[in-house]
């Protein structure tokens, strides 16, 4: 079977369940989904658990395969992922940086290496930080070479933890049109986004995640409604269609209970 | 573009790998320098026709190869041990501060030692010239391994490791106080020299079983070297690209202990090089550990080096502990070295 399947996700840390028996829809090729929901709902520890980064109880499946039981080196060949920031303290150069991504899990010619992460890093419009040191990068630079990591293996399935935060306007469109093409090149794409208005634009599929569980799914103007937003994050919201069939978000402040 | 990036790029590979050229010859010309400095002196053309098996006078013969050739390779083989195993300690503990000193090992050496020097404990069917760098090190050893055992049980990751590290130096420290109280003048003043860290008493067994052990372990860390480099990126980021982290930083670990226990019950307490030598080549070639990782070795060795032939010529007709050069001269350099790298 094609595509993502997360089932009965739960992941405790310490006392707290902050996943309790989570299932996500089977998530295709081809489509960018959004993983939504307030603070402290479980979205990045979910991502982390599909990545296999963190230890949890359930099952996800990737193309059929149990990815909790396939090797760490092919495991790194099909999952790319994207955290919320790198470190700042490292002197590596971004090109360097996003070699180690391709030669440190696996076996590849220096000559191959280099070549393919210059490749990824002009894809990106990134190449003129190819030689920076990370510690001399801005916040939303690192964000981009830490993107060009995650993608440089060329992995089937791409998930990333707030991937804009630090990033300005046109970098974020540059970022998710990159996804876009990913996407449509047959990859599943993942990404949590806090940014409604910018899920709203760009996923096929919000999955709205709430207390550790998946509260709402589907596209964007079936889970983005007043009743929905006010339920989950206590705001009161107009939800607009405007042209071309998308929706726009606005929030006009805190929802106050009837 | 791209071309000419890549290039510029292979550029700064062949200048670093130049630079660890450089560092290595200085450390050779630094041996030299150690070589030729003492209280009888030698000239340069005399020593090298010595090593060379050329025709010198039996005095010659003897001061430079079973007097000064064992203090100065030793010097050099534990300067690189020292620095390797600060450098790889620094990465996987994910702190600039890691190195035998800090996380304890260095004065648990020192608690092994004072333990023979002033007891008279050591393991049983030892020649008594070995007591003391055994009980170093078997100290040293069990200072790490304990370190990693409450890691592991405390299921924390490295800060804990480092915290322990900490705890671990304070109670060595108290416990060998408590030794130097009760100790006889004879034996304290044995330990003091060895706390201070000394080369005077290199011989040539040392000398070639600390050799063994770099033999052993540089390879192992050459071979680690990009997965150090991706460890660099963070946790999550390295095992993203398919490293075992855990079993990165257990082998890591086990390469360091052996290497820093066996620096350390040779020569005694030394500061600062475990943890300048990686600071001095991250400045030199950047934090890539194909680079990094030989020109911290070889910058241990050089500064190493350097401190010998300083503890000999600093107070004329003196010989100082090696340990308290390292840290009175070096120490100031680090620091500028530091303050200029900030500013630039």
């Amino acid at each position: 079977m094609e595509g993502l399947l997360a089932q009965n996700i739960s992941v405790r840390y310490g006392a707290r369940n902050v996943l309790s028996g989570l299932d996500l829809p089977l998530l295709r090729p081809g489509e960018v989904t959004v993983l939504a929901g307030p603070n402290a709902a479980g979205k990045s520890t979910l991502l982390r658990a599909i990545a296999q980064l963190q230890p949890y109880g359930g099952k996800v499946v990737l193309d059929g395969s149990d990815l909790a039981h396939v090797p760490m080196r092919d495991r790194a060949r099909l999952v790319g992922f994207m955290p919320q920031s790198l470190p700042a303290s490292s002197s590596l150069v971004a090109l360097e940086s996003v070699i180690a991504a391709l030669r440190s899990g696996d076996t590849v010619s220096a000559r191959q290496a280099d070549a393919t992460a210059m490749a990824v890093l002009n894809k990106l419009g990134i190449e003129a930080l190819a030689l920076e040191p990370l510690s001399s990068l801005s916040g939303g630079q690192r964000q981009m070479v830490s993107l060009a990591q995650a993608i440089v293996r060329d992995p089937r399935l791409l998930l990333l933890d707030e991937p804009t935060s630090a990033l300005d306007l046109a970098r974020q469109v540059r970022l998710l049109s990159e996804l876009r093409r990913l996407a449509g090149e047959g990859r599943i794409v993942v990404a949590v986004l806090h940014d409604l208005a910018l899920a709203a634009q760009w996923a096929d599929r919000i999955v709205l995640i709430h207390g550790g569980h998946t509260r709402a799914e589907g596209r964007p103007e079936e889970v983005l409604t007043p009743e929905l937003l006010a339920e989950v994050y206590g705001v009161e919201a107009r939800v607009e269609r405007c042209s071309r069939g998308r929706i726009m978000v606005m929030i006009d402040g805190e929802h106050a209970p009837a | 573009m791209s071309d000419a990036i890549l290039q510029l790029y292979h550029r700064q590979g062949r200048r670093n790998a130049l630079l660890v050229g450089v560092l290595g010859v200085a450390a050779l010309a630094a041996l030299l320098l150690d070589l030729v400095t003492g209280p009888a002196g030698l000239p340069l053309a005399e020593t090298l026709r010595a090593l060379t098996g050329g025709e010198v006078g039996r005095g010659t013969q003897v001061i430079v190869w079973d007097v000064r050739l064992p203090v100065a390779c030793m010097a050099l083989l534990v300067g690189a041990a020292l620095a390797l195993a600060g450098a790889e300690m620094q990465t996987v503990l994910e702190n600039p501060l890691a190195e035998s000193f800090t996380l304890g090992v260095s004065s648990s050496a020192a608690l092994g030692a004072a333990v023979a020097i002033v007891l008279g404990l050591t393991l049983p069917g030892l020649p008594a010239v070995w007591s003391v760098s055994v009980n170093a090190f078997v100290f040293a050893v069990g200072a790490l391994a304990l370190l990693q055992l409450l890691g592991r049980l405390r299921g924390g990751g490295p800060e804990v490791l480092i915290l322990f590290g900490v705890a671990l130096n304070f109670t060595s420290a108290a416990l060998l106080s408590l030794l130097q109280f009760v100790a006889s003048a004879d034996a304290l003043q044995q330990l003091v020299f060895w706390t201070m860290g000394s080369l005077a008493s290199a011989q040539w067994q040392g000398v070639l079983m600390l050799a063994l052990v770099l033999a052993i372990t540089v390879p192992f860390s050459f071979r680690a070297a990009w997965r150090l480099t991706a460890l660099r990126l963070g946790e999550a980021q390295a095992r993203s690209f398919g490293v075992d982290v855990s079993g990165l930083r257990r082998w890591t670990l086990l390469r360091v202990s052996l290497l820093a226990a066996s620096a350390v019950s040779m020569v005694g307490v030394i500061g600062f090089v475990g943890l300048a030598g990686p600071h001095i080549a991250r400045m030199l070639v950047g934090e890539n550990h194909r680079v990094f990782l030989p020109a911290s070795i070889l910058t241990g060795a050089l500064v190493m080096s350097l401190a010998s032939t300083l503890s000999k010529t600093l107070v004329p007709g003196v010989l100082l502990p090696v340990g308290l050069v390292t840290s009175l001269i070096g120490l100031p350099i680090f620091f500028a070295l530091i303050l200029r790298g900030r500013r630039r």
